[in-house]
């Protein structure tokens, strides 16, 4: 009976191996599954391209020129992308390594946007403090609008999947209100809110691009996040009551409520955050599209990274690079970008199919009687 | 006034209600389906599509065909493979929406064409309709909701008066119970996802077919994640999600009314919202207690 | 072994069943014939296979080699479905049945074509008048008592005409009096003309009621016998085989001539001096609610007046160099370290499951539970590891307390976690700073080492070790930082006798360094076997007994 685990197992389960010879291997199988899955979701991309009858190679060619093509697609349109979809990834993996699945970081992004953008109002007093304070604010209203379906779920026992999609539609409808209303732009004509004073806008982090300081934030997090939930206590904790509640409980004598209610507080903080820095680096006016339903891809980032933080960073880029791509294919060779959603949900059910395969396989060898 | 509005109520309420009937069925074999929005929207361009080509009639068939071939996907991952049906599901949907995306404008064009699909008008059906007051908002209405009439009577007396209708509610309660029973387990659920997929897809093709006369991208609009939360304020009982249908029906009529009686002071965006937090109002006001299937969501036929 | 029948008329016959599950060999040749109007004995340790192979005769799992015989014809079951159709039937162990649904329903489960709830019910009621297994046909089975689900389930297999009934440990769940019940009820089925397959581990149903035996062990069957044909200790070797270990007196005629392979196993273990004395010298220890002087009540134990020699040596020794506990604190054997006053707990739904309880407990010592299920000793185990909060009362525990609950892949593993970190979960709650990862590994692997655990390596995942190996687990978890007390659950369901016994070591050593330990089984032999005292629970009460057999099972039914 061969008891050694696949090396996708070894990611998840093995962080606090620290310095073994597993890490490596850990980092290895990491990097092979990057590598892998963005050689199936071209694979992917070139079935459905062809099934869908269009002209592939065009499509492609604009798909790589669009996503890697040039320095500046890389850092302004890949990286850039990338950005809100790793925030919105660790905000998503967080909560999922909790056990709640948080759907809602969509709404929550937009939530975090719409306080970001009030929070500029003030910038003529504050000067330099803008930016924090705009950032804070995104982080509040983040935690805010997923505390309502944490609440909803620890004190009324309501699924966190309906009402955190639910949440999203309440806030996209109501930036639909805010930018036809307290927040339009005075000339009052376009569905779109005021353009944030200029020092409210996040520094570019590398001249001649457009990547700004929100990469930073991505990275710290990310790192923090992994270091936290490998070797902290507390991290143990949540990873614990995600991995069966009943015996964090009963063995552990982890007080699960108290958890989960923060790690799903957290995770609508990190989501904020990337609605924030989305504002405050990208579009520097809030309207209603201004995520492109990043807190739905960040679903298929995480997954995708199998909730590791450092993965949701890998898988970030390789999304980014996809949805730049995607971008450039609409625009160079008339392809439908939505078309790239159909390839992120075909990973998603592959890395399923994938996980219950190697399942299996541990079943296989269990002996049962 | 009255009538009008219950017969807008009623309109409003059929493709939930009849995406609800479905997960009914599906949750009470245990399986939570949110992939349903998924199978609402394929309903929706299947529905055009075929309405296009046959006629309205062939077009409720090729919805029900598209919502179908959806869940099969679904059911194939969270029934056959058992992974996750929650984000199978989510998957499912996102697949979904994308797919329909890319086929719309590959069929018709780049968007922004404006697109008008034959719709069926309504059918009032004789005497039923002199009834007074709930005459005509019962029986002036498209066929497909006395098809939705039929098959709620269909589904509550399947449930209860039949051995597979039985054997359905053993597997959502328990699916080692019913194993040893001599039932097939993973069939039972595997059809029930395939019926919510087909009623879904009904429903996609009614917001086309009966209501909007064309095809919008992401047209369904979450009405798959609130039919589910109609099936826990239903308790789980095809009359119970019927009527509770009808609460999210008039929903959509007032916050029409409200548009159309033009209350500039109000803006348009906070009544789109108003089914959502309704939903959660909902939620919260009606736990599931203890009348939920007691497998729903569970992916393991043993339970140890 | 001379095998018994192998004559062609035989109600159900299997012939050489092999099974493998991977690489383990569940079933290697097994061959059993049942014959008509006769209640057949499958015998066998846990894990020997019996529950396997019935389930390969049922349908629900397939033999890799083998044939199967119905009344002379050749069978072979797909589904449990096809099994019914031909006139066999099951009742499992763990119940099949809906608990939501009516009796009525459950009965009707499994059928075609239209369900009539008044069919049914006038089929359950009859079924009721012919064989004397009454039922409500409209309660819910949730309402049900545990001997009732168990009408039920048979019910169940006599509506669909079954002739062939293989019961699976059916005794295991039911209160003395239940059982002695059920068994005769059994007899007279069988002597109406069907056949009767009784899987179970206790050799004293067996001879009881059955014509016939079969043994296995390892998955072979190693003995096939009429009853009258053999002797106790010849059936007790055949289960035990020369597996067990030397110290194991089966072989010794007077204790095997006593009573059953459990009670085998009971009686060596009652013999050793210790366990003898406690079970028939103590009393209980029921705090009496108006004693003030419960300092002094504690300080003349009952463990010191009834003593024997061997555990007085034990004592000597252990109070030559106190042992220390995890705090650092001195042991002191006399001190009552978990103490419930007059303590009364209330489930979600308000009712009362644990009714004003008082109970101490030493150090030392192991206080068994004796209930049938649902008497509130559930809540109260975890009112004693300190994982529910009472109601009212006063509750006294130590900071360390271990516990091993019942439902292990639910409460106390986290299966698709390695090992290491299901080692670090224990204190996961009051942990601070950083996880000392490369101390936890260490513990992990000195549970391993002691407890011997069978597993390939600290990393692998809980779910990759077989059920004992995961309980021996638990088990040195919950004990590695010599906790002040440990409450455990049904601590040998489901497993085989090595396991079984490894978890007895581990407990009973962990008695020796003064663990104060209170344990429940649902097998009374077990509670028996292992206590220095029994507790009765009923209805949620505590109530004082006899601490004899018959005694503690009429307790049980509060008779």
């Amino acid at each position: 009976m061969s008891r050694t685990p696949p090396v996708d197992d070894v990611i998840v389960n093995v962080d606090h191996n620290r310095g073994s010879r597993r890490q490596s291997r850990a980092w290895l199988g990491g990097l092979f599954r990057a590598v892998a899955l963005a050689a199936v979701a071209v694979v992917l991309l070139v079935v459905l391209l062809t099934v869908t009858g269009q002209r592939t190679g065009e499509a492609l060619i604009a798909l790589v020129t669009g996503a890697a093509g040039t320095w500046y697609a890389i850092t302004s349109a890949t990286l850039v992308r990338a950005i809100p979809l790793a925030l919105a990834g660790l905000a998503v993996s967080l909560a999922f390594r909790a056990g709640i699945l948080n759907i809602g970081a969509e709404g929550q992004l937009l939530a975090g946007a719409a306080a970001a953008t009030f929070a500029t109002l003030a910038a003529p007093q504050l000067g330099v403090a803008t930016i924090p304070l705009l950032l804070a604010a995104g982080c509040v209203a983040g935690a805010a609008w997923a505390g309502i379906a944490a609440f909803l779920r620890q004190k009324l026992g309501v699924l966190e999947v309906i009402s955190t999609i639910m949440l999203n539609y309440v806030a996209l409808h109501t930036v639909g209100y805010l930018v036809r209303g307290p927040l339009q732009e005075s000339t009052h004509v376009f569905p779109q809110s005021f353009n944030i004073d200029r020092i409210a806008q996040l520094p570019i982090i590398i001249p001649r691009t457009r990547l700004h300081l929100g990469f930073v934030f991505a990275v710290v997090i990310g790192v923090a996040l992994w270091w936290w939930l490998k070797d902290r206590a507390g991290g143990f904790r949540l990873r614990a009551v995600g991995a069966n509640a009943h015996a964090a409980e009963s063995a552990g004598r982890i007080n699960v409520a108290r958890t989960t209610t923060i790690a799903f507080l957290a995770s609508g903080a990190i989501a904020g955050l990337a609605g924030a820095t989305q504002l405050s680096g990208v579009t520097y006016s809030l309207y209603e599209t201004i995520s492109p339903g990043y807190g739905y891809t960040a679903i298929a980032v995480a997954l995708l990274a199998r909730l590791n933080p450092l993965g949701v960073l890998v898988a970030a880029v390789l999304f980014g690079a996809l949805e730049a791509g995607a971008n450039a294919m609409q625009r160079d060779a008339g392809v439908p970008e939505v078309l790239v959603s159909v390839v992120e949900a075909l990973l998603i059910l592959l890395v399923l199919a994938a996980d219950r395969w190697r399942t299996r396989q541990v079943r296989m060898t269990e002996a049962s009687i | 006034m009255i009538d009008a509005f219950l017969e807008a109520t009623i309109r409003w309420s059929t493709p939930f209600a009849l995406a609800a009937l479905g997960e009914c069925v599906s949750e009470r074999a245990g399986v939570i389906n949110i992939g349903l929005e998924g199978s609402i929207i394929a309903g929706a361009l299947g529905a055009t599509v075929g309405a296009g080509v046959f006629g309205p009639t062939f077009g409720f068939v090729a919805g029900a065909l598209s919502g179908l071939v959806i869940a099969a996907f679904f059911g194939v991952f969270a029934v056959a493979l058992r992974s996750d049906q929650i984000i199978t599901g989510t998957a499912i949907t996102m697949f979904s929406l994308g797919l329909t995306g890319t086929l719309y404008r590959l069929i018709y064009g780049a968007s922004g064409v404006s697109l008008s699909t034959p719709t069926t008008g309504v059918l009032p059906l004789p005497v039923l309709s002199a009834i007074p007051v709930i005459g005509p908002a019962l029986f002036i209405q498209p066929p497909i909701t006395y098809a939705l009439y039929v098959a709620i009577a269909c589904v509550a007396w399947w449930m209860a008066r039949t051995q597979s209708g039985l054997a359905l509610r053993a597997v959502g309660e328990r699916p080692d119970a019913a194993t040893a029973a001599g039932i097939n387990v993973r069939r039972v659920q595997f059809g029930a996802v395939l019926f919510a997929g087909a009623m879904a897809g009904l429903a996609g093709a009614t917001l086309v077919l009966a209501q909007a006369g064309t095809f919008v991208e992401n047209m369904s609009a979450g009405r798959g994640f609130i039919a589910i939360a109609i099936v826990v304020l239903g308790r789980w009982r095809p009359l119970g999600v019927a009527a509770a249908s009808l609460l999210f029906g008039a929903a959509y009529t007032l916050q029409n009314l409200f548009q159309s009686l033009g209350l500039s002071n109000v803006p348009y965006n906070l009544f789109l919202a108003v089914p959502y937090v309704l939903t959660l109002i909902v939620l919260a006001l009606f736990r599931s207690g203890t009348s939920s299937p007691a497998a729903l969501g569970q992916r393991e036929i043993v339970s140890r | 072994m001379v095998d018994g029948a192998k004559a062609t008329n035989a109600a159900l016959a299997l012939i050489g069943i092999t099974r493998r599950f991977g690489s383990v060999v569940a079933l290697d040749n097994a061959t059993m014939h049942v014959q008509p109007g006769t209640v057949h004995a499958l015998l066998g340790e846990n894990g020997a296979g019996k529950t396997t192979l019935m389930r390969v005769a049922f349908g629900l799992a397939q033999a890799d080699a083998g044939s199967m015989e119905l009344s002379g014809r050749a069978v072979r079951f797909s589904s449990p479905a096809a099994a019914l159709a031909a006139g066999l039937g099951m009742v499992h162990q763990h119940f099949t049945l809906v608990p939501a649904m009516t009796v009525a329903e459950n009965v009707a489960l499994g059928g075609r074509g239209r369900f009539s709830i008044k069919e049914w019910a006038a089929r359950v009621k009859e079924i009721g008048e012919r064989t004397g297994l009454v039922l409500d046909p409209f309660a819910r089975v949730s309402d049900l008592s545990v001997g009732a689900q168990q009408r039920c389930e048979i019910v169940k297999a006599l509506a669909r005409d079954v002739r062939v009934l293989i019961l699976d440990e059916p005794t295991a769940v039911l209160a003395p009096g239940e059982a002695l019940e059920l068994l005769q009820w059994v007899k007279n089925f069988a002597n109406a003309g069907h056949a009767v397959v009784l899987i179970t581990h206790k050799l004293r149903d067996a001879l009881a009621i059955a014509s016939n035996v079969t043994v296995l062990r390892r998955g072979q069957s190693v003995l096939n016998a009429s009853v009258s044909d053999t002797t106790e200790s010849q059936l007790a070797a055949a289960m035990l085989g020369s597996s067990s270990d030397g110290s194991s007196q089966v072989s010794e005629p007077e204790s095997a001539k006593t009573a059953a392979v459990s009670d085998v196993l009971v009686e060596t273990r009652i013999s050793e001096p210790a366990s003898q004395m406690a079970i028939t010298a103590h009393d209980f220890d029921m705090e009496s609610r108006n004693s003030n002087s419960t300092s002094n009540a504690s300080a003349s134990s009952p463990i010191n007046e009834t003593h024997s020699p061997q555990i007085d040596a034990t004592f000597d020794s252990l109070a030559g160099r106190e042992v220390r506990s995890a705090g650092g604190e001195k042991r002191d054997f006399t001190r009552v370290v978990l103490r419930l006053s007059d303590v009364t707990s209330r489930d979600k739904r308000d009712v009362v499951r644990v009714n004003r309880v008082s109970l101490v407990v030493h150090a030392g010592e192991i206080v068994g539970v004796a209930a049938v299920e649902g008497a509130g000793q559930r809540e109260l185990l975890r009112l004693l590891s300190g994982r529910i909060a009472q109601s009212e009362g006063d509750v006294q525990l130590p900071a360390h307390i271990g516990f091993v609950p019942e439902d292990r892949h639910q409460d106390a593993l986290m299966l698709d976690r390695s090992l290491v970190e299901n080692v670090a979960l224990r204190d996961a709650g009051s942990r601070e700073g950083r996880m000392p990862w490369n101390a936890l590994q260490q513990a992990t692997r000195t549970i391993i080492n002691e407890l011997q655990v069978v597993a390939g390596g600290a990393e692998v995942e809980a779910r990759t070790l077989s059920g004992g190996n995961q309980q021996k687990l638990i088990v040195g978890r919950e004990l590695a930082d010599r906790p002040e007390a440990l409450v455990v659950e049904n601590p040998t369901r489901g497993l085989d006798f090595r396991s079984a016994s490894a978890v007895h070591d581990a407990l009973r050593s962990a008695r020796a360094y003064g663990t104060a330990i209170v344990v429940y089984s649902s097998d009374l032999d077990e509670v028996l076997a292992l206590s220095d005292r029994v507790v009765v629970m009923h209805a949620g009460q505590l109530l004082a007994v006899d601490a004899d057999r018959d005694a503690i099972g009429r307790a049980m039914l509060g008779a």
